[in-house]
């Protein structure tokens, strides 16, 4: 993250259009990106529960979407701060891109409230990953929103010809997106072990009690 | 603000949350060691002392 930060200060040249501005991108996007990421993994493990059955893809499906709402919120919270320092307004509700994330955003957690409604068990899970995997579907049309509208609010950079920005730009890009989502992983793992570690000692009180 | 105070508030909440995240994961983390810690001390309760645990049994020949 240390070698994002600084490549995004010291090595990306200053945007013509944004100034400034620009280097909210390197951590917005890469955020925003891992966000999808986190959701679509969770809704992967709920079909493998819903498929195969298991107990731990329950707790991996949870722990997937737990992440993307905290990615989520911070890249709602990131692009808010963006979009005030570049158009002037907070948020806007023209652009499909931002309404549609939104959307996702709150129909994510609205996930945690259907879960710690029910009595955890198996109906717990089937019902939760059911709900996880309803989400999936809009991924793609949040994701591809922007294309679809073609709005000039929310810029296209990534296009059919390549990335619309410098070589140092796009390598500055890169180096962020590998370390928001390795930073993404390591949590999603020591979450996961937690979670576990909890699961078994739980376990072993009922069983010396 | 002007725009550099903007992308510093951007880096400085990611920076903020990440680390509020890590501090809930350590405490959580924390909180099992204390845990597995007073199962540990159980297990040592209950097992019996070695020398009454390796006395003979009784002979039950009549």
């Amino acid at each position: 993250m240390g070698a994002a930060i600084a490549m995004a200060f010291f090595v990306a040249p200053e945007d013509a259009n944004q100034g400034v501005s620009q280097r909210i991108f390197y951590i917005h996007v890469p955020i925003a990106v891992t966000a999808y990421f986190c959701f679509g993994l969770g809704a992967w493990k709920a079909l493998m529960l819903l498929w195969r059955g298991g107990e731990r893809y329950d707790l991996e499906s949870y722990v997937a979407i737990h992440q993307g709402v905290i990615f989520g919120a911070l890249t709602l919270v990131t692009g808010s701060l963006w979009a005030k320092a570049s158009w002037g307004v907070w948020w806007t509700w023209d652009s499909n891109q931002l309404v549609l994330f939104l959307v996702l955003f709150l129909f994510y957690c609205a996930y945690f409230m259907l879960r710690f409604s029910l009595e955890e068990g198996p109906r717990r899970a089937r019902s939760s990953a059911v709900y996880a995997l309803f989400g999936v579907v809009l991924i793609p049309i949040s994701f591809l929103a922007i294309r679809l509208a073609e709005d000039f609010i929310h810029p296209t950079v990534f296009t059919r010809e390549g990335p619309q920005m410098s070589g140092s730009m796009f390598a500055t890009f890169c180096v962020s997106w590998g370390a928001v989502t390795l930073l993404a992983y390591v949590l999603y793992r020591v979450e996961l072990l937690g979670k576990r570690l909890d699961a078994d000692l739980r376990e072993l009180r009922e069983a010396f009690s | 603000m002007s725009q550099g105070q903007y992308v510093a508030a951007v880096y400085g909440v990611v920076f903020v949350v990440v680390l509020a995240y890590v501090a809930i994961i350590a405490a959580k983390l924390a909180r099992l060691q204390r845990q597995t810690a007073e199962l540990l001390r159980l297990v040592a309760d209950r097992r019996p002392e070695p020398a009454a645990a390796e006395a003979p049994e009784p002979s039950r020949v009549s």
